[in-house]
């Protein structure tokens, strides 16, 4: 059933904070199994916006769809365990090792994971068996970040929202990471949408990239589409960041 | 060091009703602080209300806390009944619980604006309803700081504890209060090694409980928390064999009252009883246990009775002072005056002799006349006592200071001249022992201070008791007593009041 509709469809959302209007009016929709990337400055209601899917932020008027339903006629809790989220900052519990904070969705559901499962999982993001037992405080970012990413397919969501998810890692794990969610996404046929402020990002992992300002859809092309000059104004102000680095690292190789 | 031994082994008893005291108050102070502290945390009103009022009560001094609840619980007594107890256990319970609250719901709202923004937002990302929450992310991650606020709780209560002395329940303070007053210092120091003990065990079991906490060790945790566990339920194992139906003696803070609660008690314990004391009680305290039954029997003075419970101001002489106290005690309270001991211990004005030679002073009215030049010492309640508004009224007395001494220090002060005229009592056998001289009250404003022995409206009931007593009355003369007082008072070769009691049994034939 889901053939039958979008993904995700936002209709005429908005969101105010006090004076601010995070998000104007927005309207559109993601299809299924499509990687779309939001991106846009600070304070452009990007983050807002993809809150609304899981309920984190409640719209002020308009409504969200997810795979044809209002996503306020469910429980919260309940909508919340059918969506993998990765947090801005990982978001792991502390208190927690990493098999129990891999576990802790389908736990609330009342389902215990297999250690095979857990196995399963960090094998996914590329980590081996025994950091089950390990505390978060003993892992680098990355690895954390990677936790985080198992912590979000446990339940076997459709979707995958990732709220600036790799802000925090360092280049060459940033990449690393990126590559293997993008692979994650393929195999197992998501619905992802990420939240990043960085274009190049963007345009390398997404097929769809939508562009922010003052909370009003701006762009919303193909990266082929953005990388050939369309999408507008403030679109091209950002491709034109990692145009013009690329540029210039090709004239100090020549 | 002998005699502070031999005073710690004795303070079982003391320890026990100590540590089920402080652990009932903490326990309590948990129950209240930590949902309050949970409502605290999800409304910014209440986080202010509740801190507000718990940071409040922290300035109250622990002393008057204690006292307070008498008078609260006396006002409940309309709602709850005459069964509601207003001394003891109850008062000191719910003081010291209001007393660990600060500690528990400040340490608990910290750890919740502690936690990380992120951490949070994951627990209602990854689906946990809010009761999920709570238990799988808020309870563990503040149960470190929640510990680390019952452990401050714990060794305050612990400490403050020794103060529940004064409204009759029995603590570690018992052997402070006594020894402070008859300057017994291995009983204080015993009493003040035993609390800090306990205080230092304590903060150690529920440190490691801590620890258990931070470091998610369960041993550690139940280690900690069972090992407090079992000290408290020894301690009440060890109190369950406690006699109700024992007689209990109560005695004011100082050393004739000591004395004369132990003189009973020997005296019933030959007679077949099993006998409590309940010492170091206040004053106002004293006749109100009584004659509530609270304790059995107590001493008291006529002229304290006539002034602080009648609200008399006049003085009609001895005889009609007595005869008037003990109608109005058993027609008003149910209370039985046995008799008087026959000897009286009144409040009087005392000077050292050479000072009072030295500046021509030989009467109250003497003493007027130099009074502005002069310093006053007095007990702690005498300068609020009517007895003292009386005598400064009709004399217009009017000294340059006054001051306030526990009793034992005020006789120091006026051998020291820190004091050139003190509140002395005159069976205090320390009036001849340092050459004081006690000033004529020719317009006899202070009243008679004859010794009663009163009988509680319960205890009365029992006749073989009341007979038991009966020989007492009228049986002490005031040298005895002046005799028996300053064995224990003086700094060389004391006797302690038990000590003091048979030797006054035995010269008295009694």
């Amino acid at each position: 059933m889901a053939a039958h509709y979008p993904s995700i469809e936002f209709r005429n959302t908005t969101k105010v904070f006090g004076a601010v209007t995070a998000i104007d009016g927005v309207s559109l929709k993601i299809d299924d199994g499509s990687f779309v990337a939001l991106v846009g400055e600070s304070g452009s209601g990007k983050s807002t916006l993809v809150k609304t899917i899981s309920r984190l932020a409640e719209p002020d008027g308009g409504s969200v769809l997810l795979e044809g339903q209002d996503v306020r006629t469910a429980k919260a809790p309940e909508l919340r365990r059918r969506i993998g989220y990765v947090f801005q900052g990982v978001g792991l519990f502390p208190h927690m090792n990493v098999a129990e904070n891999i576990a802790i969705g389908p736990r609330l559901a009342g389902i215990k994971l297999t250690s095979d499962r857990i196995a399963e999982l960090l094998v996914g993001v590329e980590l081996d068996g025994h950091y089950a037992g390990r505390m978060p405080s003993e892992l680098s970012g990355g690895q954390r970040q990677r936790i985080g990413v198992a912590r979000a397919l446990a339940n076997d969501p459709h979707i995958l929202l990732m709220d600036e998810p790799f802000g925090a890692l360092d280049p060459v794990t940033r990449d690393a990471l990126g590559k293997r969610v993008r692979a994650l996404h393929d195999r197992l046929g998501l619905t992802t949408v990420m939240v990043t402020h960085d274009m190049a990002e963007a345009l390398l992992l997404a097929d769809r990239v939508l562009v922010m300002s003052e909370g009003q859809v701006v762009a919303d092309n193909t990266p082929h589409e953005l990388l050939a000059g369309e999408g507008g104004t403030i679109a091209q102000g950002l491709v034109a960041v990692p145009r013009d680095q690329a540029a210039a690292l090709a004239d100090i190789a020549r | 060091m002998s005699a502070i031994f031999d005073a710690l082994w004795g303070l079982g008893d003391k320890l026990a009703a100590h540590i089920l005291l402080a652990s009932s108050a903490i326990t309590l102070g948990i129950i209240v602080a930590l949902p309050l502290a949970v409502w605290a945390g999800r409304s910014q009103t209440v986080a202010k209300i509740t801190l507000g009022f718990a940071s409040l009560v922290q300035t109250i001094p622990a002393l008057a806390l204690l006292a307070l609840f008498f008078p609260i619980l006396l006002s409940l007594r309309a709602v709850f009944g005459e069964g509601l107890p207003t001394l003891g256990f109850l008062p000191a319970l719910l003081a010291l619980s209001l007393y660990a609250l600060l500690p528990i719901l400040r340490n608990t709202v910290t750890a919740r604006e502690q936690m990380a923004a992120g951490v949070l937002e994951a627990a209602d990302g990854v689906g946990m309803t809010s009761w999920q929450k709570f238990r799988l992310v808020e309870a563990p991650l503040a149960a470190p700081y929640i510990m680390a606020g019952i452990r401050t709780a714990a060794v305050w209560t612990i400490g403050a504890a020794t103060l529940s002395t004064t409204i009759g329940q029995p603590s570690l303070g018992d052997p402070i209060f006594a020894g402070l007053q008859t300057q017994n210092w291995a009983l204080v120091l015993a009493g003040c090694i035993a609390s800090a003990g306990l205080a230092i065990i304590t903060d150690s079991l529920l440190g490691l409980a801590e620890r258990g906490f931070a470091e998610r060790k369960k041993r550690l945790i139940w280690a900690g928390a069972g090992v407090a566990a079992l000290g408290i339920a020894l301690s009440a194992w060890s109190l369950r064999a406690q006699d109700d139906d024992a007689i209990v003696i109560g005695a004011k803070s100082f050393s004739e009252q000591y004395i004369l609660a132990q003189l009973v008690g020997q005296r019933l314990e030959n007679a077949g009883y099993a006998v409590e004391y309940r010492d170091g009680l206040g004053s106002a305290v004293v006749h109100n246990a009584v004659t509530t039954s609270e304790i059995d029997i107590a001493f008291d003075y006529t002229g304290t009775v006539w002034t602080n419970q009648l609200g008399r101001r006049d003085n009609p002489g001895r005889e009609v002072i007595y005869n008037a106290i003990t109608v109005w005690e058993r027609e008003t309270t149910g209370t039985l005056v046995l008799g008087d001991l026959g000897f009286e211990n009144a409040y009087a004005l005392a000077m050292r002799k050479d000072r009072a030679n030295a500046l021509g002073i030989a009467t109250i009215d003497d003493l007027a006349r130099n009074a502005p030049r002069l310093t006053i010492g007095g007990d702690v309640e005498f300068f609020e006592r009517p007895e003292w508004i009386a005598v400064r009224d009709a004399y217009s007395l009017n000294f340059a200071r006054t001051r306030n001494f526990t009793s034992t220090f005020m006789y120091d002060a006026l051998t020291g001249g820190e004091a050139d005229v003190i509140s002395a009592y005159t069976s205090d056998g320390r009036v001849a022992a340092d050459r004081l001289i006690i000033l004529e009250d020719t317009k006899g404003a202070f009243p008679s201070y004859d010794a009663l022995l009163m009988i509680s409206p319960n205890a009365s009931q029992d006749a073989r008791l009341v007979e038991a007593l009966r020989p007492l009355v009228g049986a002490i003369d005031v040298d005895s007593m002046r005799e028996a007082n300053y064995s224990v008072d003086r700094e060389q070769e004391k006797k302690s009041p038990a000590e003091a009691a048979a030797m006054l049994a035995e010269k008295l034939k009694l």
